[in-house]
């Protein structure tokens, strides 16, 4: 039989089937799906993945075919992408995100968070203490498209209107929303990835995003609307807001590891930094759903100050418990 | 064979079990083609949408189909930029139907298991490489608006560019995420060569003659006999028998004699492998 004398074609000979099982197995579970396996073929996948690899190892040391080296190579590693691909199913995916990763990502950034926060509040403040000392100060901050007549000319009258009058009159509410939502998240997103380019984007449109906030509040509360122009803000504004800065701290995070990466190569501190942005992220993008939610229907519908008020202040402090509540028992 | 213009490519990949698999990183030229691919999927998955809501609306009667054709727009186009990718990419195959067809796969770096995390960090950061430029790109003005954008779009080519400007081709979200894109390996197993070369008397090579070639000079003759180009045998088949002074046969054939002497050389150099010695190739004097 083995006229050639060749060990590595005897070698060949007698493992040949077993490859030829696992190439079969692959071309299944990749057609299909892991479940389409019956229970021996599960039972015997390991088993061939680690025959495969052992037959690699052996054929390097000792077979001079390259075709053959080049054909374990290439099983192998399909073999290793199933064996060690994504395993988890998406609702224990999900169920495990809410319950643990995103709390403790969002907790893991408290520095960040905080920092991006001051940065808001800063833009907020300064951009207040500038437009109620000067009133032509408010078209720098906020661009004429988005004021939409609220701007230092218009009558007490016309701002009161602007509070409680449906935005857009010819168009739905859920387009509203849905645009209100898609239009934020995206903003978030960027000032996640702006993060990447050492910090300084993604803390400017943080910033930005304050003097807006800031110049808006000095206008209405010139005309003595203050009070009314924070429940039209915070009903949905403290979701959306915190939102925000919690992207921009897992941008932060980011850059500044990037910058500083410590003991850590810069590879792979942006690795560790981006890894727990993205869970943060995830989260983001719930929360300013429901912001859209608040901002484009409950707003239109509640239009009593008081309750916007009550709505803002209790969505804040759900936001704040489920994150930083003290979790015991918690296992990583 | 293309080993020799895929070399540049290879990177070592250790598996838990200790084996290093030697994978293919997927070219920039692929990887482009691949999200065009994907692009045009998307876009042809809303005008779809859009069609059939719209059908669907005129038939029932019902107004506003202005409004429906909006929030699919919006909702559609904001989860398919930001949701498509990192759907498919936390599934089996580990790619998009783009990526598919082109056959790559995204993999972790570090050889482990490819969390759905890193999936989604790198494709947020698509953002900042993809959607940001093309936004710079269309958007106009004039004097100093111009010279922002102007800027806006050099800044933004330092992300768009960053494939091409490390070694492992790393785009920046793969860079965070920890992650890069291989070629999907497609394993074929070809028939033994040294099967086909059977010891025939007529071919019987003395150990002076199979001492001149190494490990090399095999694996080049193997690629040569796969090809079969009918040249390339008779020049090799020359240059062969010049080097080990053999007398060409009557009847002899090039492919008959290079397969008795690849069988041959491969018996000589792995009885030696066996007992230790890798001669590398004909200047190895080991």
């Amino acid at each position: 039989m083995d006229e050639t004398g060749l060990r590595s074609l005897r070698f060949r000979r007698e493992r040949e089937e077993s490859w030829r099982h696992l190439e079969k197995l692959l071309a299944q579970v990749e057609r299909r799906s892991a479940r389409s396996l019956s229970d021996e073929d599960m039972v015997a996948f390991p088993a061939l993945y680690r025959a495969a690899l052992s037959s690699l190892s052996v054929a390097r040391a000792t077979s001079l075919d390259q075709a053959l080296i080049d054909y374990l190579e290439a099983l192998c590693a399909r073999a290793y992408f199933f064996v060690y691909g994504a395993r988890t199913t998406l609702i224990g995916r999900i169920e495990r995100f809410f319950a643990h990763d995103w709390p403790a990502a969002v907790r893991n950034l408290w520095r960040e968070t905080l920092v991006s926060g001051l940065i808001m509040l800063a833009g907020a403040i300064t951009a207040f203490a500038l437009v109620s000392a000067d009133a032509d100060w408010f078209s720098a901050f906020v661009p004429e498209a988005l004021a939409g007549g609220r701007d230092p000319t218009a009558t007490t009258q016309a701002l009161r209107e602007t509070l409680y009058a449906p935005a857009d009159a010819h168009s739905a509410l859920s387009v509203f929303a849905t645009f209100l939502f898609t239009h934020n998240a995206q903003i978030s997103i960027f000032a996640f990835a702006l993060g990447f380019a050492f910090c300084l984007p993604s803390a400017m449109l943080i910033a930005y995003n304050g003097c807006m906030l800031g110049a808006m509040i000095a206008l209405f509360a010139s005309h003595g609307l203050g009070f009314e122009f924070g429940g039209w803000v915070f009903i949905h504004g403290v979701t959306e807001l915190f939102a925000v800065t919690l992207a921009g701290a897992a941008g932060l995070r980011i850059g500044w590891s990037i910058a500083f990466p410590g003991d850590l190569t810069r590879v792979a501190a942006a690795e560790r930094a981006g890894r727990n942005g993205a869970v943060v992220m995830l989260g983001v993008v719930v929360m300013l759903f429901f912001a859209g939610l608040l901002e484009g229907v409950a707003r239109q519908l509640i239009t009593s100050d008081i309750v916007r008020w009550a709505i803002g202040l209790t969505t804040g402090v759900a936001w704040a418990l489920y994150f930083y509540r003290g979790r015991t028992g918690e296992v990583r | 064979m293309t080993e020799a213009i895929a070399e540049g490519s290879v990177r070592a990949l250790i598996t838990p079990e200790g084996v290093d698999l030697r994978v293919r990183l997927a070219p920039v030229s692929e990887r482009a083609l691949a999200l065009i691919t994907d692009l045009a999927v998307i876009a042809g998955i809303l005008v779809a949408l859009t069609f059939a809501t719209l059908g669907a609306m005129s038939a029932m009667n019902i107004e506003e189909p202005r409004a429906a054709a909006e929030i699919i727009w919006l909702l559609g186009f904001f989860l398919l930029r930001n949701f498509y990718f990192t759907l498919f990419e936390c599934g089996a195959r580990a790619a998009t139907p783009g990526k598919r067809l082109m056959g790559l796969r995204v993999v972790a770096r570090d050889g482990g298991v490819l969390s759905a995390d890193a999936v989604v960090a790198r494709n947020a950061m698509r953002e900042l490489e993809l959607y940001l430029p093309v936004s710079f790109l269309v958007s106009r003005g004039t004097e100093i608006d111009a010279w922002v954008i102007l800027s806006g779009i050099v800044w933004c080519g330092t992300f768009v560019l960053f494939p091409f400007f490390n070694r492992d081709k790393l785009r920046a979200g793969d860079l965070v995420a920890g992650t890069w894109v291989l070629k999907a390996p497609k394993p074929v197993l070809l028939p033994d060569l040294a099967e086909q070369g059977t010891a025939r008397a007529v071919f019987a090579f003395n150990a002076a003659q199979l001492g001149v070639y190494g490990v090399k000079e095999l694996q080049v003759l193997e690629s040569v006999l796969r090809t079969g180009e009918p040249s390339a045998l008779q020049a090799v088949a020359e240059r062969i028998r010049a080097k080990i002074n053999w007398l060409k046969g009557a009847t002899e054939e090039d492919g008959d004699f290079l397969n008795a002497y690849y069988a041959a050389l491969r018996r000589h150099l792995e009885h030696r492998l066996l007992f230790g010695t890798r001669k590398r190739d004909k200047h190895d004097r080991s």
